[in-house]
């Protein structure tokens, strides 16, 4: 077990901006998660984009659910399941394997952004 | 002690307490949600002292520029004065004497400005225009701060438009009107000057990106600059001799204009602008786009630029959004 932190192994804010445009644009051209992304405005979109790959990066985040409930509660209402969350999880893994992240690093992010599912769901 | 002004109020900075929580601790409504410099929901504005770096961080150039920060983050060491990024309070108001009207063509008035107070600002933003107290409207400047010694405006005539309609009939050289401004981060930003340039605009969507490009130009930027301007027909198209005449001026600089009607002459693209220059370069990566006028024709051209590679940093736009009450 290495003495870094997720974050730090995976390298930072650097890393979190190398991510960004890429998940972003797998998110964007993702059919089954696309619609929830119209007509939204792309540099808060991307703003928040990158907030969350921060904290699903393990780096520094005060998200408490309470937040994420609030932020995915108009998606709920339109809709948003246990099948977009996987979506983005996927999303999140490709973007990573084509930056060259080590699996074993892709799987304990996954797990970070698992662990927000039933906030971001609501339930 | 540092000091923190907001609209009439100053509140003094406790050790260790950001911007934010000083603001929010005494009742002032900051939005705010990842409170760790990320999500900038807490984006405000210094229009007073300069705001530190740390607390710029991630933000586009151009905000920077012009001394946004995150409020989160921010830990500042000397006074600042904040505004939240709409108070459109935090400009004051200047006077300003109309010079000359001039049709540039059917619908787009050239519109000469000289200000009574020097007035700070970079090609391609925009600045209101009143028509009285409580009605004014946003034009984008076509000027060039070291180039031109006025404000030039493009304004668009647009049906029951109440402030354009009176600046094209009733408006006067010499009259005086008063301007508030600039605003707007679609503006070009020296360095990286090898750095391609797509410019797409639709009808007085020139207006900025005339600005932008002349700037650009002057700054020596050596990369390729190429222009798509758009019009249904060629009756929408203007300043076409002043821009062929930079085309023969500057090697490094190219003019497309685009018509999407069906009447499509000799030298001219068929389509619309923004189709046409994606046509032309398909792979975006590295290029520094800029978007102006029409709102269907930005919000589309954005999502199409950021999927064929362009970075969300480097997407300058400016819909020109319609007032509701015309």
């Amino acid at each position: 077990m290495s003495e870094q932190s997720l974050y730090e192994q995976l390298g930072g804010e650097a890393a979190v901006n190398a991510a960004v445009d890429i998940f972003y644009r797998k998110v964007l051209s993702d059919d089954r998660i696309s619609a929830f992304f119209e007509d939204v405005d792309m540099e808060k979109q991307a703003a928040k984009q990158k907030a969350f790959l921060t904290m699903a990066f393990g780096g520094p985040h005060n998200y408490t659910g309470l937040d994420m409930r609030r932020g995915h509660a108009h998606l709920v209402a339109r809709g948003l399941n246990d099948s977009h969350v996987d979506a983005v999880i996927e999303d999140l893994g490709a973007t990573l394997r084509e930056l060259g992240v080590k699996e074993e690093l892709i799987a304990q992010v996954a797990a970070i952004a698992e662990s927000t599912r039933n906030d971001v769901l609501d339930r | 002690m540092t000091t923190i002004r907001y609209a009439n109020d100053k509140f003094e900075l406790e050790p260790n307490e950001s911007v934010l929580e000083c603001l929010t601790n005494r009742g002032v409504p900051v939005p705010f949600s990842c409170r760790s410099g990320a999500c900038q929901t807490c984006m405000m504005r210094a229009t007073g002292g300069k705001p530190p770096e740390t607390s710029q961080q991630g933000l586009k150039d151009s905000l920077k520029l012009q001394n946004y920060f995150l409020a989160c983050v921010c830990y500042p060491d000397a006074d600042l004065e904040v505004a939240l990024p709409d108070d459109k309070d935090a400009q004051a108001v200047i006077p300003a004497t109309v010079l000359s009207l001039k049709l540039l063509n059917a619908e787009i008035m050239h519109v000469e400005l000289e200000c009574h107070a020097p007035i700070d600002y970079r090609a391609g933003q925009f600045i209101n225009l009143f028509q009285n107290q409580t009605l004014g409207r946003s034009y984008s400047l076509a000027s060039v701060p070291h180039e031109d010694d006025r404000l030039h405006l493009h304004v668009r005539r647009l049906p029951q438009g109440r402030v354009s309609g009176w600046i094209h009939e009733e408006l006067r050289p010499g009259q005086t009107v008063e301007i508030r401004g600039p605003g707007g981060d679609c503006f070009y930003i020296p360095g990286n000057s090898e750095q391609g340039l797509i410019l797409i605009g639709t009808g007085s969507g020139l207006a900025p990106l005339y600005g932008i490009i002349r700037d650009a130009l002057s700054q020596g930027h050596s990369g390729p600059i190429h222009l798509f301007h758009g019009s249904r027909d060629l009756n929408g198209l203007y300043l076409s001799g002043e821009l062929q005449d930079l085309v023969k001026q500057y090697s490094n600089f190219n003019y497309v204009p685009c018509l999407s009607g069906d009447d499509v002459r000799h030298g001219f693209a068929s389509g619309r602008a923004d189709e046409v220059a994606f046509k032309q370069i398909s792979d975006l990566k590295n290029w520094r786009i800029f978007l102006c006028g029409h709102p269907e024709m930005v919000k589309t051209a954005k999502r199409k630029a950021f999927l064929a590679g362009a970075s969300m940093k480097d997407i300058y736009a400016d819909a020109f959004n319609v007032s509701q009450s015309s």
